[in-house]
């Protein structure tokens, strides 16, 4: 019967799988689903400009894609890892434990997180104090740390309309959650005088303790629902905002820009943001954008390095390049950074 | 007392008694009930079909643009050598003047007079549009210099326009596409320049960029698919009969038997996304296979997928009547020629039908795939043999769907609808595959 022909094509896969695992022709990558738009558009125009195959980009989050590259060398670990943050002393360390000692840091630009509402709702102009009396779990009233209890923006500030307060933010497995807390309700913190008030009362032993220990009250949001957290995508974010006009979110700048039909983009301490805006640092929230490559593949992936190049070459990355039109904002000093690949300088010093 | 209740019951054939009255009540309020169930499924099934194909079918169509390109000798070879080496080094990012300029002769060919800038022009394009150019040039290095024409694609938001989903109002804020474009897209659609077609791409093309949604296709993604499952194929089917022909028929009957018995029935309900750690822990880090493979992801499916198969098959074995086993080993047959001279083949019918089903089962499953990496830009080289679409990094047609449906640019979400019609296209006929086979070979003792 047919059960002898399968039994012996099953023994044939796993010859196949035996000899060809040994082999990989193409750049993988994984990491941030922020950076993952950018990563596909190099990949795919690498795929036409150059003889090597199109790289592998997979999505997966800043610290998953970091997690997975620092599990050691070889070809059956990642080349290139994506992140939508700087990496981290702790996960430097663990790299190194596993032997991944040579790690080149590349910024490809800047992304701004703009704050974006119904098209058809109110239109509003923030400051991160707004944000911060809105969305933190205690608020400074009279000299003292208060339970927040805003129910709609005219209570945290008399010039917007009593809408109710609705806020869909990132998760905080999300590189986003980190850059809208520092930027955002912590300058807010800060803006309102509750830093001081939470510093005067912070316990630990070190000015530095004590500091890090009012910035987590700081940054605690409020518990009731009125700040929602999005541990999916942006099209997640969206999809709530389309369901409850009140809502208003955080998304990327790309994303925003790809959905102007749907969205309306609020304006930061008076700054509409824009790559332009972003570019200049005068729109107030935005963060970096990296990819970690490890030395040691150089040479041993075809295409590795002709990928990393041609992702921060002018080209591609530059000011009129496809990347700055998807919405990333360009690096003014690219050309440090492409000085910096070329000569495979790694993380702490030397090439 | 029983005076009274006697003449309660006493009933005639005539009239219907109380009692009577209120079981049959009772009967066609059931019947209404089942009725309502079955009407709102059917309305159910109905408002998702629809859904579906209103917002899939637009998939199948792409807006095409027709431009006759000049292949440019002093751009494209300076040296005029026509030697590959040399005409490799100019990119992509070389090709778009030489569109821009074709798109700025057809403006001029048609005198619409526009005050847009060559840039702008180059805007309704596709981006993919230099890459179809530059691998013309490649493969056919002797037709620089003439003038060729070509069929592109428009970019996504022309064809959003075409199809009703971008408008003037809708693209207000919009830096991708302006209203003067759209003006000039209008004047390009009644010279016949610009038309909607059928897209043969979308079904049989490979996934793409965020930035070019109207290049993006399922085949590579299907042929993902299509590697998992004959993996599936190749180790849940001789595993899971074998597994069941020796339970149902030489095993003895213990304790044990039961246990395992008990445990293949717990593993058909184990959620699929455990299988997918399962597989992240043992196949890729233990064994070191290659992540994103077809072939890493049909191991996993083959483990969700043999339950499945093996309690069909035991049902298929045990529906054979013991008469057959029993004139079998009369005429002085062993057991095993028994099982696979006459029972077996007796069972196959059954044996295909689960089969098809696990299979089937196994093509829709998302979850393991997302952490084995098989989400993510993947499906963009379609593999050249058998052994580089088990091992080369792929994705498969679910998976693609769920990436699809995360892009920021709306044209992905359409896809991503289009993307269901086909995956439902297969799941139908593989069921309807299935359905036949019973309906022929099926026996009844």
């Amino acid at each position: 019967m047919s059960f002898v022909k399968l039994s012996a094509s099953a023994i044939v896969i796993a010859a196949v799988s035996a000899t060809a695992a040994t082999a990989r022709d193409q750049v993988q990558v994984a990491g941030s689903s922020t950076v993952l738009p950018y990563a596909s558009i190099v990949a795919e125009a690498f795929g036409e400009n150059f003889d090597f195959p199109t790289p592998v980009v997979e999505s997966g989050g800043s610290s998953a894609g970091l997690k997975r590259f620092c599990e050691g060398l070889g070809e059956n670990t990642i080349d290139v890892a994506n992140a939508s943050r700087r990496i981290k002393d702790t996960e430097i360390a663990k790299c190194a434990e596993n032997g991944v000692t040579d790690v080149i840091e590349v910024r490809i630009g800047y992304d701004g997180i703009v704050f974006a509402s119904d098209i058809q709702g109110a239109a509003f102009e923030f400051t991160p104090t707004d944000w911060f009396l809105a969305l933190s779990g205690e608020v400074l009233v009279d000299g003292a740390m208060v339970a927040n209890t805003a129910k709609t923006w005219a209570e945290v500030n008399p010039s917007f309309p009593a809408q109710p307060i609705q806020a869909f933010i990132p998760g905080t497995k999300h590189g986003t959650r980190e850059v809208f807390e520092d930027q955002v309700i912590l300058a807010g913190c800060d803006a309102t005088g509750a830093f001081d008030v939470l510093l005067q009362a912070a316990a630990g032993d070190t000015a530095k303790a004590r500091k890090k220990a009012a910035e987590k009250s700081c940054i605690s949001l409020r518990t009731d629902g009125r700040s929602v957290d999005i541990d999916g995508d942006y099209t997640e974010t969206l999809a709530r905002i389309e369901s409850n006009e009140n809502g208003i979110g955080v998304f990327g700048l790309a994303f925003y820009e790809n959905n102007t039909d749907k969205l309306q983009v609020a304006t930061m301490s008076g700054v509409v943001p824009s790559s332009e805006s972003i570019s200049t640092g005068e729109y107030p929230v935005s963060r970096p954008l990296f990819f970690y490559v490890k030395k040691a593949h150089i040479g041993v992936i075809p295409g590795l390095k002709d990928y990393i190049e041609f992702f921060i070459s002018d080209e591609v990355a530059g000011p009129d390049g496809p990347l700055a039109e998807y919405g990333l904002v360009a690096d003014p000093e690219l050309e440090n950074i492409q000085e910096a690949v070329s000569d495979e300088i790694t993380i702490g010093g030397n090439s | 007392m029983s005076n009274h209740s006697l003449s309660k019951h006493r009933g005639s054939l005539l009239t219907q008694s109380s009692n009577t009255k209120k079981r049959n009540a009772a009967e066609t309020r059931f019947k209404a009930y089942g009725m309502a169930a079955i009407a709102f499924s059917f309305l159910m099934l109905a408002i998702l079909v629809t859904t579906i194909f209103s917002k899939g079918m637009g998939a199948f169509q792409q807006t095409f643009i027709t431009l006759e390109v000049e292949l440019l000798e002093k751009k494209l070879d300076k040296k005029g050598n026509r030697t590959l080496a040399d005409l490799k080094k100019i990119s992509t990012f070389g090709y778009a003047p030489l569109i821009k300029s074709a798109v700025g002769s057809k403006v001029e060919e048609l005198s619409i007079n526009t005050a847009l800038k060559p840039k702008q022009l180059l805007g309704i394009l596709s981006k993919g549009a230099a890459a179809q150019l530059r691998d013309f040039v490649i493969a056919n290095p002797d037709r620089i210099g003439e003038t060729i024409q070509f069929r592109f694609l428009t970019s996504s938001r022309v064809d959003g326009y075409l199809k009703g989903r971008v408008t003037r109002e809708s693209i207000k804020n919009d830096k991708s596409i302006s209203p003067e474009q759209l003006d000039l897209v209008d004047l390009f659609i009644t010279a016949g320049v610009i038309e909607k077609t059928f897209n043969i791409d979308f079904i049989i093309g490979a996934d793409a960029s965020d930035q070019r949604p109207e290049a993006a296709g399922m085949g590579v993604a299907m042929l993902g698919s299509l590697s998992m499952m004959l993996v599936v194929l190749a180790l849940a089917l001789p595993i899971g009969v074998g597994a069941s022909i020796y339970l149902e028929e030489f095993a003895p009957k213990n304790w044990i038997s039961d246990i395992i018995e008990v445990n293949i029935s717990n593993l058909a309900a184990v959620p699929s996304i455990v299988f997918g750690i399962l597989g992240l822990a043992v196949f890729i880090n233990y064994m070191h296979l290659p992540m994103s493979a077809p072939l890493v992801g049909g191991l996993v499916l083959t483990l969700m997928t043999l339950p499945t198969i093996i309690i069909s098959t035991r049902a298929a074995l045990s529906a054979v009547p013991p008469s057959i086993r029993d004139a079998a080993l009369g005429i002085g047959a062993s057991r095993m020629q028994a099982v696979f001279h006459h029972v077996l083949p007796l069972a196959a019918p059954g044996i295909l039908t689960g089969t098809i089903l696990g299979l089937a089962q196994a093509l829709g499953e998302t979850a393991p795939l997302l952490l084995i990496g098989m989400v993510g830009f993947i499906a963009s080289n379609a593999p050249d043999s058998l052994a580089s679409g088990l091992m080369s990094p792929n994705s498969a047609m679910p998976a693609q769907i769920y990436e699809w449906a995360k892009r920021a640019d709306p044209a992905f979400y359409e896809r991503a609808w289009g993307g269901i019609i086909l995956l439902l296209i297969f799941l139908v006929t593989m069921n309807a595959v299935a359905v036949i086979l019973r309906r022929r070979f099926e026996r009844r003792w």
